[in-house]
C-alpha cells in the first residue's frame, strides 16, 4: 500500500496521475472562492494551487504565487500572534480560523478571515495538504483597544461553529479607511463572513475528495478517526486491507459505537463512500422494515460482549437504493492488552450464498474474516511503524 | 514414481449421513477405532511445492502491500474461530496481555496464567527416541470436534483442491490438522501426519515434507511451523508439528548468520550468530524437497545420537532454523539457576524463537531483554558440544550424498536390466516412471 501522495504532483510512471491533477485543477478553478492549497511535505511548505479568486484579491499572477509560502502575503503590521496561531495549527495538524492583515501586490493592506484546514490521506491518516480560504472582512473594528482578543481557536472544526464566538465588547461599524487598517490590532469577521469561509472550505474539500478518489489517492477532511487515541495505526490498516470480504470495525468505547474501519467490500456492498460511514453508527443501514427485535438482540449481545449472527434487512445506498438481506455476524475483538478494543461486523449478502461445493462453507468464510481481524488487531501493536 | 492413492468416493449430498455426528463407540467421539466409523472432515490437497528459486517471494514488512488472505489461511482461521466461539479452548488467549520487550532483539512476552494447565509431560526427558505408548495420551484420544481438516500434499502440477466433506479413512493414512487447546497465539494448530498410524515423535522425510507443504501453502510468512523433539519439550510422544500466526519476525529470524557449507543439492547451511542459543540455518536447495530432505537427514542423525533439537520452519518454508538445546538435561543435573527455574518456562520452539509465555505476573512485568537472554542461554548447548554436533552433521551430509549416488546408480542399473524398482515408498502399485 503506497502512502497517499500530493494531489498536485504525479510521478512519471503515473500518466493517470497527471490527468487527475489537471482535472482537479480545472474543478478547483471553477470555484468562485479565494483559496490556496499548500504542500507541507515540500521544503518551505509552499503553495501548490491558488484559485482565480485569490489571484484577483491579491493582484498577483499564478506564477508569482505558486511555490511561495503564505507569509509572502504578510507585512509589517500583520499581527504576530495571529501568525503564531496559524503556525501552531499547522504543526498540530488542526483547523484554524483567524482574522489576518494581508498585503496585496500593490502594497495595500486588507483584512481577511483566514480559515485553514488540514486534508488527510485516507489510507494512512497523514496530512497531505492544507487548504486555506480567505474571506475579505468588510470593516468591523473592535471598539476599545483592550489589546489582542482571545480567539476561540479550540472550537475550530471544519464545520465552523457559528454563534459560538461571543464577544462582550461592543462592536462598532467603521468606515473602511485604508490608512487606518494597518493600525487595527484586530478586525472581527461577521457571522455571514464566517459562514462564507465555512462554505468555501466545504466546497474545496468536496472537490478534493471527489477527484482524489479517481486518482486512488483518497483524501478526507477528517483524519480517519474521531480522536487521536482512536486512530487505527497504519500497520493495522494495512493488515486489515488483506481481507477482501465485507466487514467493519466499530469502537464500543466511543459514544454511539461508531465505525472506525470499513473494508472496500463493505462500501461496494452498501453503496456508501468511506467518509460517509466512518464515525457513524451502523444503524444507517437499517430502515423502515428492519426487524427491531433483531436489532434488540444484537444490542444485547454487544452489551454482554458476546458474538452473534443475525439475518437483518439492510438498506443500501446503491444506485437502485435496493434493500438486501444481510447475514451479519458480530463479535468482540481484543487487542494486545487483552481488553476488548473493537467489535467486528462481517456482512454476507444472503442472496449471494455460495452453492459451490468446492468452496468454503459461507459460515467458515465469514468466521475466517473474524479470525483474520483478531490476528490483525492483536498484533498491530507489535509491528513498529 | 507415480503414487496412486485410494480416495474414497465423495459422499453425495443425497446420501450425506448426518448421524455420523452422534457419538458412538466409547462415547467421546474420538479418533480411536471405536468412534472412527463415519467420521468426516474437510480435505485440503495443496499444490506441489514449487522450486524454491522461482517461487514468489512474499515481502512481510509493512512497507509493501501484503498479499490477500489465501484459501488455506481462510480455512485455518475460519475453522479455528468456529472452535473458539464454541468454547473448545481451555482459555481465551486473546485476553492474555502481550508486549514487545524493549531492546535490540524484540523478544515478545505474553502473560498467560492458564497455559501451565496444559497436559504435563508423561515420559522421560533424556531420550529423544521413545516408542509409542498407547496407554499414554495421544492424538487418537482427542475429540473429533478438535479436528479442523485433513491435509495432503499434492501431486505434480495440479492445482490445490478442496473437498468440504471427506470421510476419514484409516487406509489412506490421513494427515490431520487439529486445534491446540492450550494455544499460544491465535490460530495455534497441530499438524498430525498420518495420525491414525500412531507414529512416535520423530522426524521422517515424508512428515517433514508435509510440514513444508503447509508452511508454503499458507503463503503467509507470519504463519510459522515448529517442531520439538522429545527432550526439547515435546509433551506428547505422538508425531506432531505446531503452527500459529505471529505478525512480526521472531527474534531468531532476525539473528545474523555465517555461511558454513553448501551441499551438492545447493542447500546452504549457516551458523546462527548473536543469539543466546546455538543452531543452524538452512536455506536454498535445488527444490524445496531437497531443502526438506536435507533437514530431515540431519534430524534423523541427531535423533539417532540422542541429541534434542527444535525446528522452526520460517518464511513459508524457505528458511529453517535447527536449534540445539540441553535444558532438560541441565535441569535434571541441577545446573539451571533457580531464578530461571522459578519462571517455570520450558524452552520449546516458540520460546527458543523468542516468544516467551510467562506464567507469573512478576516475570511478565519485570521482563527485560537481559533476563530473557539469560534464560535462553541456560538452554543452549556449549561451544564444545556444538562443535561436536556440527562435525556429526557434516559427516551425515557427506554420507547421505554418497548414499544417494549409490542409489541412483543402482536404480539406473536396475532399469537397464528391466527389473522392478525396490525403492521403498508407500505405493499401492501403478506405473513406474
Amino acid at each position: 500500500m503506497s502512502i497517499t501522495q500530493s494531489l498536485f504532483t504525479s510521478t512519471t510512471e503515473e500518466k493517470e496521475g497527471t490527468f487527475t491533477t489537471l482535472w482537479i485543477k480545472e474543478a478547483l478553478d471553477d470555484l468562485p472562492h479565494s483559496f490556496t492549497i499548500t504542500d507541507p511535505f515540500l521544503s518551505g511548505h509552499p503553495i501548490v494551487f491558488a484559485s482565480p479568486g485569490f489571484l484577483q484579491m491579491t493582484g498577483y499572477s499564478l506564477q508569482e504565487v505558486i511555490g511561495r509560502n503564505g507569509r509572502a502575503f504578510q507585512g509589517p503590521k500583520t499581527n504576530r500572534r495571529s501568525v503564531m496561531e496559524i503556525r501552531e495549527a499547522i504543526r498540530e495538524e488542526r483547523p484554524v480560523q483567524v482574522s489576518l492583515l494581508n498585503y496585496r501586490k500593490s502594497g495595500s493592506p486588507f483584512w481577511m478571515l483566514f480559515h485553514m484546514i488540514p486534508v488527510f490521506g485516507r489510507e494512512d491518516g497523514r496530512v497531505i495538504h492544507f487548504v486555506a480560504v480567505q474571506v475579505p472582512i468588510t470593516g468591523r473594528k473592535v471598539s476599545n483597544g483592550t489589546g489582542l482578543r482571545e480567539m476561540v481557536f479550540g472550537s475550530c472544526r471544519r464545520e465552523v461553529c457559528l454563534g459560538s464566538y461571543v464577544h462582550q465588547e461592543r462592536v462598532v461599524q467603521v468606515e473602511m479607511d485604508e490608512q487606518d487598517l494597518e493600525n487595527w490590532e484586530h478586525c472581527e469577521a461577521s457571522e455571514s463572513e464566517k459562514l462564507k469561509s465555512a462554505e468555501a472550505v466545504s466546497n474545496v474539500l468536496a472537490v478534493l475528495t471527489r477527484y482524489s478518489e479517481f486518482a486512488g489517492r483518497l483524501v478526507c477532511g477528517k483524519r480517519c478517526c474521531l480522536r487521536g487515541a482512536d486512530c487505527l495505526s497504519s500497520s493495522l490498516v494495512i493488515s486489515l486491507g488483506r481481507i477482501k470480504q465485507s466487514f467493519v470495525l466499530t469502537n464500543p468505547c466511543l459514544p454511539d459505537m461508531p465505525i472506525v474501519y470499513a473494508s472496500d467490500a463493505f462500501l461496494t456492498l452498501t453503496g456508501y463512500k468511506r467518509h460517509e460511514v466512518l464515525g457513524q453508527n451502523c444503524r444507517f443501514l437499517s430502515g423502515v422494515d428492519t426487524d427491531s427485535s433483531v436489532l434488540y438482540e444484537m444490542n444485547e449481545c454487544i452489551v454482554k460482549g458476546k458474538s452473534c449472527t443475525v439475518q437483518i434487512l439492510n438498506y443500501s445506498n446503491r444506485k437502485d437504493k435496493s434493500t438486501f438481506w444481510n447475514l451479519l455476524h458480530i463479535s468482540p475483538v481484543r487487542n494486545a492488552s487483552g481488553k476488548t478494543a473493537y467489535f467486528v461486523g462481517v456482512q454476507v449478502e444472503a442472496s449471494c450464498r455460495d452453492t459451490e461445493t468446492k468452496e468454503l462453507r459461507p459460515e467458515t468464510r465469514q468466521l475466517s474474516v473474524v479470525g483474520a481481524v483478531r490476528v490483525a488487531v492483536r498484533s498491530s501493536f507489535m509491528v513498529t511503524c | 514414481m507415480l503414487k496412486v492413492k485410494r480416495i474414497s468416493t465423495i459422499v453425495s449430498n443425497y446420501k450425506k449421513d448426518d448421524s455420523a455426528d452422534v457419538s458412538v463407540g466409547c462415547g467421546r467421539n474420538c479418533l480411536g477405532a471405536c468412534c472412527l466409523n463415519g467420521a468426516k472432515l474437510p480435505l485440503y490437497i495443496c499444490k506441489k511445492l514449487k522450486n524454491s528459486n522461482t517461487g514468489e517471494k512474499v515481502v512481510a514488512n509493512n512497507e509493501a502491500r501484503e498479499p490477500p488472505v489465501t484459501f488455506l489461511e481462510s480455512l485455518v482461521l475460519g475453522e479455528w474461530e468456529d472452535r473458539f466461539q464454541r468454547g473448545l479452548f481451555r482459555y481465551d488467549l486473546t485476553a492474555c496481555e502481550t508486549k514487545v520487550i524493549p531492546g535490540k532483539y524484540g523478544f515478545v512476552a505474553q502473560f498467560n496464567e492458564c497455559r501451565h494447565l496444559k497436559r504435563p509431560t508423561e515420559f522421560r526427558v533424556d531420550k529423544v527416541l521413545q516408542s509409542f505408548d498407547d496407554n499414554k495420551f495421544n492424538f487418537t484420544k482427542v475429540g473429533q470436534e478438535e479436528l479442523l481438516f485433513q491435509f495432503e500434499a499434492g501431486e505434480d502440477d495440479e492445482e490445490a483442491k478442496f473437498f468440504p466433506c471427506m470421510p476419514l479413512d484409516p487406509e489412506n493414512s490421513p494427515n490431520v490438522v487439529a486445534i491446540n487447546v492450550s494455544p499460544i497465539e491465535y490460530g495455534h494448530v497441530l499438524l498430525l501426519p498420518r495420525v491414525l498410524d500412531c507414529l512416535p515423535q520423530r522426524i521422517d522425510h515424508k512428515s517433514m515434507l508435509l510440514a513444508f507443504h503447509m508452511a508454503s501453502e499458507a503463503a503467509n510468512p507470519n504463519f510459522r511451523v515448529g517442531y520439538n523433539s522429545l527432550g526439547a519439550f515435546a509433551t506428547i510422544n505422538h508425531l506432531h508439528f505446531q503452527a500459529y500466526y505471529f505478525a512480526m519476525p521472531f527474534p531468531l529470524e532476525k539473528a545474523s548468520s555465517k555461511k558454513m557449507i553448501t551441499t551438492d543439492k545447493k542447500v546452504e547451511i549457516s551458523e546462527v550468530l548473536n543469539y543466546p542459543m546455538r543452531g543452524l540455518l538452512f536455506e536454498g536447495g535445488n527444490s524445496m524437497q531437497d531443502l526438506s530432505d536435507t533437514v530431515s537427514d540431519i534430524c534423523v542423525c541427531l535423533q539417532n545420537n540422542n541429541i534434542p533439537f527444535n525446528i522452526l520452519i520460517s518464511d513459508c518454508g524457505r528458511k529453517i532454523f535447527l536449534m540445539l538445546q540441553c535444558f532438560a538435561e541441565r535441569q535434571a543435573l541441577g545446573e539451571v539457576s533457580t531464578e530461571v527455574l522459578d519462571t517455570q518456562v520450558n524452552p520449546a520452539v516458540w520460546e527458543v524463537s523468542g516468544h516467551m509465555v510467562l506464567k507469573r505476573r512478576e516475570d511478565y512485568e519485570g521482563a527485560t531483554e537481559e533476563k530473557i537472554w539469560r534464560l535462553l542461554a541456560e538452554a543452549s548447548v556449549s561451544e564444545e558440544r556444538f562443535k561436536e554436533v556440527k562435525d556429526l552433521i557434516f559427516d551425515a551430509i557427506s554420507c547421505s550424498n554418497q548414499e544417494e549416488e549409490l542409489e541412483r546408480t543402482k536404480i539406473h542399473q536396475q532399469n537397464i536390466s528391466g527389473s522392478v524398482n525396490q525403492k521403498s515408498n508407500r505405493s499401492n502399485g501403478g506405473p513406474v516412471t
